[in-house]
């Protein structure tokens, strides 16, 4: 079959956005009467943490697995990243990946385990090996599904029960998402990156701002970014409460894409990018909400609380709750100064820290890596700073070492360890001692969330390496002389 | 699925917003292949601490959980539902709720009640001035009951319609399965396939 016809659903003519023509595109049944639609999912991700519940569950049903030729299994959030020939030390983390490895033989789910050379963070692992594609459907028991909305794609996390209903029917019951247009224009300055975009419009909208709306980002300043850019900001669009964010495929998606193991080819490709080029949102098209991002305005930015919507310019200082005139509001940030150990009118910029963690789902891409090592090259780190280094996947650390960025690392005095999620969430070995404060190109400065009684600051990986040399917060324009 | 129609019970009151699943159990309790026995974990750090709500009685029995916007927010873990279950709430009420938290809690029965912010407040005040006090939640009215109170809550009509019927997602979806083997015949080859491995 070599062209998608149109679903037999009536197809609508008025101009529609990117988001809802992947969602017409995916339509098994449409939903009457107030019920979901039923759409299909062209790709399911699986990790070790969410799915053996969901596999017990069919197993119980005595139901198969409907498409194992659309399902993808990786070991990540509990793999440790040294020693990685070594059994997993703690029990019931080598338990869970023991269970994956069993279910995926099981059900004939394909799987990258821990020393495999495509083995890594989910979500690093589809966009790489070319799985992830514009106008596709992508779901995995994780909400940072939302990164692959970077080439076009639905993409967006699912609970344990939705995991085995994919599994099972290959299709959710889903509501329509209501549409968000995020317009950044303009061009960033030396130094402001994509993490900041995605941070300054957390700040922006809120942590509950996106509930219930796909983001589009749109706009000259996300067209100028690369992919490995666009997944950071789609990653993260979590973090401002919508299940998932896109971007509009271009000639940057077809060039990243190309030549990947699992992107078409011959006649296949050229039908796909003909297709792909339609799936832009169309002029005239609305959006139920819209917000606007001065790319020129932009600065290195910088949370200071305990969610990813406590955030400000790094040159700021640390602000009063007064500021804030939401009465919930005010007391998120008394508890967050509290939690965070942090005093009001403290500037940012002279907050030490104990620990710097580079990667995560968010960023430990190979440009994130280079941006980190372009920093830090012929550096020392701060004395007393621990500075870790994660590679997204292990193609990632093989694609640094053959640049020589783990030569860069080491030298520099930080650990140059093997892929996986690490200290994003610290359920394997790497977690902050109680008290310890971190920056982090992670994606959620929650309470406990890097180690019990750990203190996050997310920032670029920019900052982060200029902040792991001076051994307080900093961009990399306060390096000079350094 | 157990039908749900309407509970009575202990209602706790959560004063903080910003409630994430992180928070709700964290990423230590993940590493477990089951799907029951996470009431020790609730809100593992927070319960470090005597004075935390959860630690009090009368709310070691409390079935209703009342808590500030934006609850469940962050991490799709489906495990801060069990975990909420299993300590023996039935229902979460909250002026605003994560998508997926929400979605989550349809489909293991966990009630999720929209009000507004406002009336969070009116039955903190309330709980506050009774602790113990009970709660009725009828989800047929779409009602809440507390003392004097009586206030409307939100839920979408299809979750209604499934936790009032005790109906299993995936049986639903199945009876269109000939429209799902019609979809697939139609799927364009440029699509991706996991197998065989490239």
């Amino acid at each position: 079959m070599s062209t998608d016809s149109t679903p037999s659903i009536d197809t609508p003519s008025a101009p529609r956005t990117l988001a809802e023509k992947v969602w017409d595109d995916h339509l098994v049944v449409k939903g009457e009467d107030g019920n979901p639609d039923l759409i299909y999912i062209d790709l399911h991700l699986v990790h070790e943490v969410t799915s053996p519940q969901a596999f017990d569950g069919l197993r119980v049903a005595g139901r198969p697995l409907r498409r194992v030729d659309l399902t993808i299994a990786t070991e990540d959030h509990n793999t440790p990243t040294i020693g990685i020939d070594r059994p997993i030390a703690d029990l019931t983390s080598r338990t869970q990946i023991n269970t994956l490895r069993a279910n995926a033989e099981e059900f004939g789910v394909r799987l990258h385990s821990l020393g495999d050379i495509e083995q890594g963070i989910v979500h690093v692992v589809g966009p790489q090996l070319g799985l992830t594609m514009p106008g596709i459907t992508v779901v995995c028991g994780d909400s940072h599904t939302s990164t692959h909305g970077a080439f076009g794609a639905m993409a967006f996390g699912i609970g344990t029960s939705e995991v085995e209903h994919v599994m099972a029917t290959q299709t959710l019951p889903l509501k329509p998402f209501k549409t968000m247009a995020i317009n950044v224009e303009g061009t960033l300055r030396e130094g402001v990156t994509a993490k900041d975009i995605i941070l300054a419009v957390i700040a922006k909208i809120g942590t509950g701002g996106g509930q219930g709306y796909v983001l589009e980002y749109r706009g000259s300043a996300i067209r100028a970014l690369s992919m490995d850019g666009r997944m950071t900001i789609c990653n993260m669009s979590i973090e401002a409460g919508a299940r998932a964010g896109m971007v509009a495929p271009d000639q940057t998606t077809f060039d990243y894409l190309q030549g990947r193991p699992h992107a078409p080819t011959g006649a296949d490709w050229d039908e796909a990018v003909a297709y792909w080029t339609t799936l832009a949102t169309d002029e005239g098209a609305s959006f139920d909400a819209e917000v606007f991002i001065d790319a020129d305005e932009l600065e290195p930015f910088v949370t200071w609380g305990t969610n990813p919507g406590q955030g400000v310019s790094l040159s700021d200082v640390v602000p009063s709750p007064e500021q804030f005139d939401d009465p919930n509001e005010r007391a998120a940030a008394e508890r967050a100064l509290q939690y965070m150990d942090l005093t009001a009118g403290t500037p940012l910029k002279e907050v030490p820290v104990d620990a710097v963690f580079m990667g995560s789902c968010t960023n430990s891409r190979i440009e994130d890596l280079r941006a980190f090592a372009s920093i830090i090259d012929g550096k020392k780190k701060a004395d007393g700073v621990r500075v870790m280094v994660v590679p997204g996947s292990a193609r990632v650390r093989i694609e640094a070492e053959a640049e020589g960025l783990d030569k860069i690392i080491t030298d520099f005095g930080a650990e140059w360890r093997f892929a996986g999620c690490s200290m994003c969430l610290g359920m394997n070995p790497d977690q902050l001692a109680p008290g310890e404060r971190c920056a982090s190109t992670s994606n959620r400065n929650f309470e406990g969330r890097q180690g019990k009684g750990g203190r996050t600051h997310l920032v670029s990986p920019l900052v982060a390496a200029a902040t792991a040399i001076r051994g307080t917060l900093s961009s990399p324009s306060d390096l000079n002389g350094k | 699925m157990e039908k749900f129609t309407t509970v009575t019970g202990i209602a706790a009151p959560l004063r903080r917003s910003n409630v994430d699943t992180d928070q709700i159990i964290p990423a230590q309790f993940l590493k477990r292949v089951t799907k029951t026995g996470f009431e020790d974990a609730l809100f593992y750090g927070w319960r470090q601490d005597p004075d935390f709500i959860l630690n009090q009685q009368p709310y070691l029995g409390a079935r209703v959980l009342v808590a500030g916007p934006d609850f469940g927010t962050g991490s799709s873990r489906e495990h801060a539902v069990w975990a909420l279950r299993d300590f023996g709430f039935s229902v979460v009420v909250s002026p605003r709720f994560g998508d997926i938290f929400r979605g989550n809690s349809g489909k293991q029965g966990l009630l999720t009640a929209q009000v507004p912010e406002e009336d969070v407040e009116r039955i903190w005040r309330a709980i506050e001035q009774q602790p113990g006090v009970e709660m009725t939640v009828d989800l047929v009215e779409r009602q809440l009951s507390i003392g004097e109170l009586r206030l409307a809550f939100e839920i979408d009509d299809y979750t209604r319609w499934r936790l009032l019927e005790g109906l299993d997602d995936i049986a639903l979806t199945l009876r269109n399965e000939e429209a799902i083997t019609a979809f697939e015949s139609r799927r364009a080859a440029w699509r991706p396939t996991t197998l065989p491995a490239r």
